[in-house]
């Protein structure tokens, strides 16, 4: 348990370090390169708004989030249960997914002007529902037939099948889909208040940074991302182990 | 072919001859494209809760303990039973197969010997007329088979059910079946049954006598002749 704690924050120590020594060691001004030392002072000038925006962009990107996770998984659902559907909508799938979504941020601003909050929600759901309509979709499409036939073979109805087998047969694949869409989730939210400022989220405190040379400043915001990244990421495994937790096997 | 009410047909054929899609056609997951299947006078239109299944793999639901795996059905077939009493009639099959003490463990914690126990608990716990096994030992490694079959000759002296058992092992076949139909290749036909004239309650000492040497002799020669091979003697 100790050492379960202890690690990450060891590695993260030396990670910090190491980040120093090579600022000091090649002597790169604040302009450069920000080192770690110049991060608390950042972090405490603008407390108050790191924890506003901190908080605007946390809320932004878990609505979004929650909307991948109800949309990707009815996607999932119908791609997972109908071959037809999957044929037809896997290209599209796909391709929307190859879009690079900074492109949409103009397209989406233009369309729903001045609805900041809902354009941020928007991207942060589209740029992390595909990981989680692909993993539940193959889950329920690879499915066994012998599962299905234990029950089918008693007349239990569909609605049961996928209530008894099919649903919590493919919670380990959601999960692992709903870890990488939780740090995809930030991206879109990130880009949305980076490319369209509209003084809100920790985007924009970014963007702020920028402009006012502030280099401590706009490091201090990456690392309160990685923060917030890490906070989203271990929620979702906290989720897991209370869903899911019988697909970890203990080690042998 | 016909199996008589409570009694125990072992079905061996070579490989690819439709056994597997023979278990489907009883348990009325499938449609005959020809012909009929009939349970108790009644022909078979569709799944019908009054059969019990076993496959080659366990397939426990991981998530699910082990009594709570041999319930399953249960919550099918029985609704509004209480959770007691279908906790009573799990533990009792558990008791049956020896395995008391495991029910509150999840199947990747047990052997695979031990699933399969568990497997057919679960397809034996709501009281099924016919149980249907398709190659359900046929995974396990020789000695855990064995006793598997000796599980499977005490279940039936307990439980009153018909069992239609697809197989690859002569042995088994002979072992556990009260006849053994023996079908042709593609396409597959009855092409001999063989009425197996030894004590119900067999012991594996029974497979070494000349008897059931001679039975397994000719049925090897059937399955030579299933097979389109000449019989060399």
């Amino acid at each position: 348990m100790f050492s379960k704690i202890a690690t990450p924050i060891i590695a993260i120590i030396v990670f910090l370090g190491l980040w120093e020594l090579l600022v000091w060691a090649n002597g790169w001004p604040n302009f450069k390169m920000a080192s770690p030392s110049d991060l608390p002072p950042a972090f405490w000038k603008y407390r108050e708004l790191f924890l506003e925006m901190g908080w605007q962009t946390l809320w932004r990107t878990v609505v979004g989030l929650f909307l991948a996770v109800i949309v990707g998984t009815v996607i999932g659902m119908i791609i997972g249960f109908s071959r037809i559907a999957r044929d037809a909508l896997y290209p599209l799938l796909i391709g929307f997914n190859a879009i690079p979504k900074a492109t949409l941020v103009p397209v989406i601003s233009l369309l729903f002007i001045g609805q900041h909050d809902f354009n941020t929600v928007l991207m942060a759901f589209m740029i992390s529902f595909f990981p989680i309509a692909v993993s539940v979709g193959i889950g329920l499409s690879t499915l066994e037939p012998e599962y299905r036939d234990i029950l089918r073979a008693l007349g239990a109805s569909k609605a049961t099948i996928f209530w008894k087998i099919a649903l919590p047969k493919t919670l380990p694949e959601f999960f692992g889909a709903l870890k990488v869409s939780a740090t995809l989730a930030f991206i879109g939210t990130n880009l949305v208040e980076i490319v369209s400022p509209h003084g809100r989220g920790l985007g924009a405190l970014f963007k702020s940074g920028e402009t006012n040379g502030d280099y401590p400043l706009m490091f201090a915001v990456l690392i309160a991302l990685a923060f917030l990244g890490i906070v989203l990421y271990y929620a979702v495994i906290f989720l897991e182990r209370i869903f899911a937790g019988w697909a970890d096997r203990e080690a042998t | 072919m016909t199996v008589p009410e409570g009694t125990f047909a072992a079905v061996v054929g070579p490989s690819g001859c439709g056994k597997s899609t023979l278990t489907r056609l009883v348990a009325g997951l499938m449609t005959p494209d020809e012909g009929e299947v009939w349970l108790h006078g009644e022909r078979v239109k569709g799944p019908r809760n009054t059969v019990g299944m076993a496959f080659q793999n366990p397939v426990l639901l991981e998530w699910r303990t082990i009594l709570d795996n041999v319930i399953l059905p249960l919550e099918i077939v029985a609704p509004r039973m209480p959770r007691k009493d279908r906790e009573a009639r799990a533990m009792e099959l558990l008791e049956m197969v020896g395995l008391v003490g495991f029910e509150n463990k999840r199947p990747s914690e047990l052997s695979g010997g031990m699933r399969q126990r568990a497997s057919l608990c679960r397809s034996l716990v709501h009281k099924p007329d016919v149980l249907i096994m398709d190659e359900p030992f046929g995974a396990l490694d020789a000695f855990t088979r064995e006793d598997l079959w000796q599980t499977m000759r005490d279940l039936r002296a307990a439980e009153p059910f018909t069992a239609v058992l697809i197989t690859h092992d002569l042995r088994e076949s002979v072992f556990l079946g009260d006849q053994v139909i023996v079908l042709s290749g593609r396409p597959a036909r009855t092409q001999y049954v063989m009425d197996v004239d030894l004590p119900a309650d067999r012991t594996l000492d029974v497979l070494f006598t000349p008897k059931a040497a001679d039975m397994l002799h000719v049925l090897r020669d059937q399955i030579k002749i299933a097979q389109g091979r000449e019989v060399d003697h």
